[in-house]
């Protein structure tokens, strides 16, 4: 039975106050009624014997200390799962099909099978495999140089302006594994704008690939308190096709920094003590309770990988978003503003993006034998062809030899021709490795001092 | 415990606020720092604060579906370790659940539900237990009374418990026992005690010694960069600071691996959960090669990842250092590796808020020195209470080594400056280091240890004796820190007047200075050959790098430039020994310093030749 409850003590922000009288759960979902058209959510954050604090999830306006009725669900916040239905469609946070056009919810109908609690369990670090197979995402940088771990968690650190949307949704249009496996992605779109999010749905409509995609979208003009609802609802959705039903699911969480300001909202609201650039002392161990929702489990089939997306403010990558994650995630993929300038695209910025999962993943079983040389090689000549420009700038090309001006011409074909790629170029692993040896081969041999021999002999272009 | 057990005194929960509740009813019976248990959910949580008219407790698992005045019992005993046979190669959480044994028995899921009760160590499985003691003997604390075979690597000393001492009066013939099973009968002052493998000790209070002694013994890592620069000492402690991305995981396990201590206590505290199973999965295949074991057999895991419970976090380096304790009271090495103290500060932090105290700097408490203090205060080289079966005093040592993850790398930040107080030793890693591939990464100029005065005279009875090059380890060190901070100043000049322009001495520096980086300092964890250095090859490497340089310098002298230097082919053998010579093939290290040698006198044969025509 559900008890109602008609008076508010005090309304701060997004918390409500009320005078405790009945049993309550910690945890527990409320809804509030303030009209017969308008109900919120929320839930009870804090309790004594005098008073019960709740955190509303949607704003909290027009509530008025005695126009709302509060009832309480009895229980703390679950979402509704289907093992068919869900393919192709787009939720919001509380996990209800919405029409993206409208953001209206639409009138799907959706058989449910579960039911599951959105803050999960944490992993038993036990009961975890050490991830070892891959996910092609048919982006050449990612796919040669960080290839992405099923079961790794992977962010890219972008900023303001650069093409983190576009990469999303390429990554969403052609990501696969290769072994035939069940594979579904869950798109999660965090305080993200209309525009943005219709154009994420088109772009995965085109793609041919929308029946393996699952998309949640919370709007930039939703309630802050819902950003901080939509990642738990898109990964424990992501647990159940995992570790449930077998499944490889790619989990992309964009833009982490609209959730991670959500937080900080909230945390003011509460009075807390805020601890870097006003963001609470608890920032590590929220993003780890997401970020650490990936993996894969021993004797189970399935697997979680994640892609959070962020924007570092004013591209600072110590700024307490992208460094509290970097501790968190294993590698990260950071994007230039310099090369997409100069109009490459992914403007990848290689020397500083790494994806430590790779190396015991990568080679003969799962992409191609040369594997880690070539990407070794790769970075390490394009290292030394970025410190020949800035020779080049000192004493003009006449001062340079003749390995240094093949390096530049390295360089140039590196950032032309393996980062460079069409947005909708979808490029197999065998593919990325041609081009790899293409442009390697502009070197000459003796210098591609990374590569074993018997390489060098199969796959250098003389 | 199915009941409400008469004899636990029992109260109701007043008010919930994430992990931390108020608890009525037990604020005149329990004492601080006691565990109690939320009845109907099996969630414990540890008294923190007692008022007059409540308590506030911190649950060690997450508090949603609860509700006021859920029964609370008091369970009338501190946070406490099970120590006996049992520990090595298992895994636990931050208060000691066995993760291994949770996981099996509920084996459909991989998660952690809230509420598991399981014994920490196995209560059916039997060891074997070998009696040192008889009849009549009298024992004391600490004392060995008899032993275990716990892995093969290490034997387990079974201990009279610290709180009791008195005279055999019986105990059970060699066989097989559980840690639960009766194994002697004690007559102490007063009365007659059954005793077992089994005992507990508390984890906020650090476990009795006799004495401490100056720690004069390395801990040997096979990291270069550390066994002779910045060397630690069995029972000493350092810190491991480093933005993320420079290598502190990699230099922890590595020194797991490979470091000369007998056990291992490796604490994941808040950090993630794929570096556990990487840990579980590397150690279980690699064999130390002095048995032929798995490297697993010495280890006690101890792991609470970043998504487990905060308070859970904040208990797990206790845990990991009294379990230490306790095997050094066995008279071995322990090295308690914890990664990360940054984020045990963290739970600190979290805590305190939820407590509302007055922060002090970046919002930790004010209270974090001396936290941090009392967990690097437990290391150290003690001579133990007791004594062996032989009756002889037992040595044993605790070293930790923590890393920190200082947000952004910045060192002036609150946890890694306080640690930096209570440490003796400080490997700085260096995020540009680490850009340039240069591993382990540390920072030769902003790294120090207090250690090398103590360790000198072990150096000097390992000592290579080479005619040739006189210096010692601590010369060695002396002098390699000289050429690293004159390199330093050159490279600095370079940059203004160009390196043609430097006299042929200082190339001369520069030169060394980069054979010294490229070859000696850096290091790849991931070589097989180059994981590990031994002490031997460690001084062989260095000297012949030093004997190059002193030769080199009298060749300048006589008016060689660098160029003929450099054209010595048995450079580029001494700069690959790291990754092609491997520990045991000593011999082959002799060779290439004779070689050295002729080549250098050839060289000034031929020049003599020319020099006379």
């Amino acid at each position: 039975m559900s008890v109602i409850y008609k008076k508010i003590q005090q309304i701060v922000g997004p918390l409500l106050f009320l005078k405790n009288n009945h049993n309550v759960q910690y945890g527990e979902i409320v809804k509030i009624r303030t009209s017969e058209a308008d109900e919120k959510i929320g839930q009870v954050i804090k309790m004594n014997e005098e008073s019960i604090i709740i955190e509303v999830f949607e704003s909290t306006q027009g509530i008025s200390s005695e126009n709302a009725q509060i009832l309480f669900t009895e229980d703390t916040f679950k979402i509704k799962i289907s093992d068919t239905d869900m393919f192709g469609h787009t939720f919001n946070s509380l996990g209800i099909p919405i029409d993206i056009e409208t953001k209206k919810i639409s009138d799907l109908d959706i058989v449910t099978n579960v039911e599951r609690h959105i803050y999960g369990s944490p992993i038993n670090p036990f009961a975890r495999e050490y991830p070892s197979d891959v996910i092609q995402t048919g982006v050449s940088v990612i796919d040669g140089l960080f290839t992405l771990i099923r079961g790794q968690k992977l962010p890219i650190f972008s900023g303001q302006g650069l093409p983190h949307n576009k990469l999303a949704s390429q990554i969403v249009s052609q990501a696969r594994v290769l072994t035939g496996e069940p594979f579904l992605i869950i798109f999660c779109g965090i305080g993200i704008i209309e525009d943005e999010a219709i154009s994420f749905i088109n772009n995965f409509q085109k793609s041919g690939n929308i029946q393996n995609i699952i998309s949640f979208i919370n709007f930039a003009s939703d309630p802050i308190m819902e950003r901080l609802i939509i990642p738990r609802v898109a990964l424990t959705t992501a647990e159940y096709f995992a570790f449930e039903k077998d499944m490889h699911v790619l989990v992309i969480l964009i833009d982490m920094t609209n959730y991670a300001e959500a937080l900080r909202e909230l945390s003011s609201a509460k009075e807390e003590i805020p601890s870097r650039k006003g963001y609470p002392g608890y920032l590590y161990s929220d993003f780890a309770s997401l970020y650490e929702r990936t993996g894969k489990l021993k004797g189970k089939k399935g697997s979680i990988t994640q892609i959070p997306i962020l924007t570092m403010p004013n591209d600072d990558i110590s700024h307490p978003i992208p460094d509290t994650t970097g501790y968190i995630t294993e590698g990260q993929l950071v994007l230039s503003r310099k090369l997409h300038k100069m109009g490459i695209y992914p403007p990848f910025e290689v020397l500083s993006s790494i994806s430590r999962l790779m190396k015991d993943a990568i080679g003969e079983d799962t992409t191609r034998e040369d594997h880690a040389d070539v990407s070794s090689q790769l970075l390490s000549s394009y290292s030394s062809a970025l410190e020949t420009r800035d020779l080049l700038s000192i004493v003009g090309e006449d001062g340079l030899n003749f390995d240094q001006k093949n390096l530049l011409k390295f360089g140039d074909g590196f950032e032309q021709r393996f980062l460079n790629q069409n947005i909708d170029e979808n490029r197999e692993y065998l593919k990325t490795f041609t081009i790899g040896w293409d442009i390697l081969s502009i070197l000459p041999r003796n210098q591609l001092f990374r590569i074993h021999q018997k390489y060098l002999d199969k796959y250098y272009i003389e | 415990m199915t009941e409400l057990d008469e004899n636990f005194q029992t109260g109701y929960i007043s008010a919930i606020n994430g992990t931390l509740i108020e608890v009525k009813g037990l604020e005149k019976s329990v004492k601080l720092h006691e565990l109690i248990k939320i009845f109907n959910y099996n969630i414990l949580g540890e008294v923190i604060q007692i008022y007059s008219d409540h308590v506030v407790v911190q649950c060690f698992e997450n508090t949603n579906n609860l509700q006021l005045n859920e029964n609370v019992v008091s369970l009338q005993e501190a946070l406490s370790m099970e120590l006996a046979p049992g520990l090595l190669s298992n895994i636990f959480d931050g208060i000691q659940r066995p993760l291994k044994e949770i996981y099996e028995g509920i084996k459909q899921s991989g998660f952690l539900q809230r509420g598991i009760e399981a014994p920490s160590l196995s209560r059916t499985k039997k060891w074997h237990f070998k009696p040192q003691k008889k009849v009549g003997d009298k024992i004391f604390p600490g004392d060995v009374i008899g032993e275990v075979q716990e892995t093969h690597l290490i034997s387990h000393k079974i201990m009279v418990p610290h709180h009791i001492s008195g005279e055999v009066v019986s105990i059970v013939k060699e066989g097989e026992y559980t840690i639960t099973d009766e194994i002697y009968f004690l007559k102490t002052k007063d009365k007659e005690e059954s005793m077992m493998m089994l005992q507990k000790w508390p984890v906020t209070k650090s476990r009795p010694f006799r004495t401490r002694l100056k720690p004069q013994r390395p801990l040997i890592t096979g990291l270069r960069v550390i066994d002779l620069l910045f060397p630690i000492a069995k029972g000493g402690t350092v810190a491991v600071p480093g933005g993320f991305g420079t290598g502190k995981t990699v230099i922890q396990q590595s020194i797991a691996k490979w470091c000369n201590a007998d056990i291992i206590v490796f604490i994941g505290c808040g950090e993630r959960g794929n570096e556990i199973a990487d840990v579980l999965k590397e150690f279980g295949t690699l064999i130390d090669p002095q048995s032929g074991r798995p490297l697993l057999e010495r280890i006690v895991l101890i792991a609470n990842t970043s998504n487990m419970p905060v308070s859970a976090r904040e208990a797990s380096i206790f845990s990991g250092v009294t379990i230490a304790e306790y095997y050094r009271d066995m008279g071995y090495d322990v090295a308690v590796l914890a990664d990360s103290t940054s984020r045990w500060a963290e739970s600190l932090r979290e805590i305190s808020g939820l407590l509302e105290e007055m922060p002090a700097e970046e919002g930790y408490p004010a209270y974090l020195p001396s936290k941090l203090s009392k967990f690097y205060e437990r290391a150290g080289c003690v001579k133990t209470v007791g004594l062996t079966k032989d009756g002889e005093e037992k040595i044993g040592t605790i070293s930790i080594i923590g890393s920190v993850s200082p947000p952004s790398g910045d060192f002036s930040e609150p946890v890694t400056s306080t640690t930096k107080r209570f440490v003796q030793a400080f490997w700085a890693l260096d995020a540009n280091l680490a850009y340039s591939k240069h591993y382990p990464a540390l920072n030769w100029f902003d790294s120090y240890s207090n250690y090398p005065e103590y360790l000198t005279e072990w150096w000097i009875e390992r000592d290579i004796d080479w005619p040739e090059i006189g210096y010692n380890w601590y010369q060695c060190r002396r002098e390699v820190n000289e050429i690293l901070s004159k390199e330093n100043e050159l490279l600095n000049i370079i940059q203004l007047i160009g390196e043609e322009n430097l006299p042929e001495m200082e190339k001369l520096d520069i030169f060394i200075g980069k054979i010294i980086r490229e070859s000696f300092l850096i290091q790849n964890a991931f070589d097989p050959i180059d994981a590990f250095t031994a002490v031997k090859k460690l001084l062989s490497q260095i000297k012949l790098i030093l004997l190059l340089y002193a030769e080199s310098k009298e060749l300048i002298q006589q008016g060689f430039v660098i160029e003929d230097i450099k054209s010595l082919t048995i450079i580029n053998e001494i700069m690959k020994l790291n990754i092609t010579i491997p520990n045991q093939e000593f011999l082959k290290i002799l060779n290439i310093k004779n070689q050295l040698i002729r080549e250098i006198e050839s060289l000034k044969l031929i020049s003599g030749v020319r020099k006379k025509v």
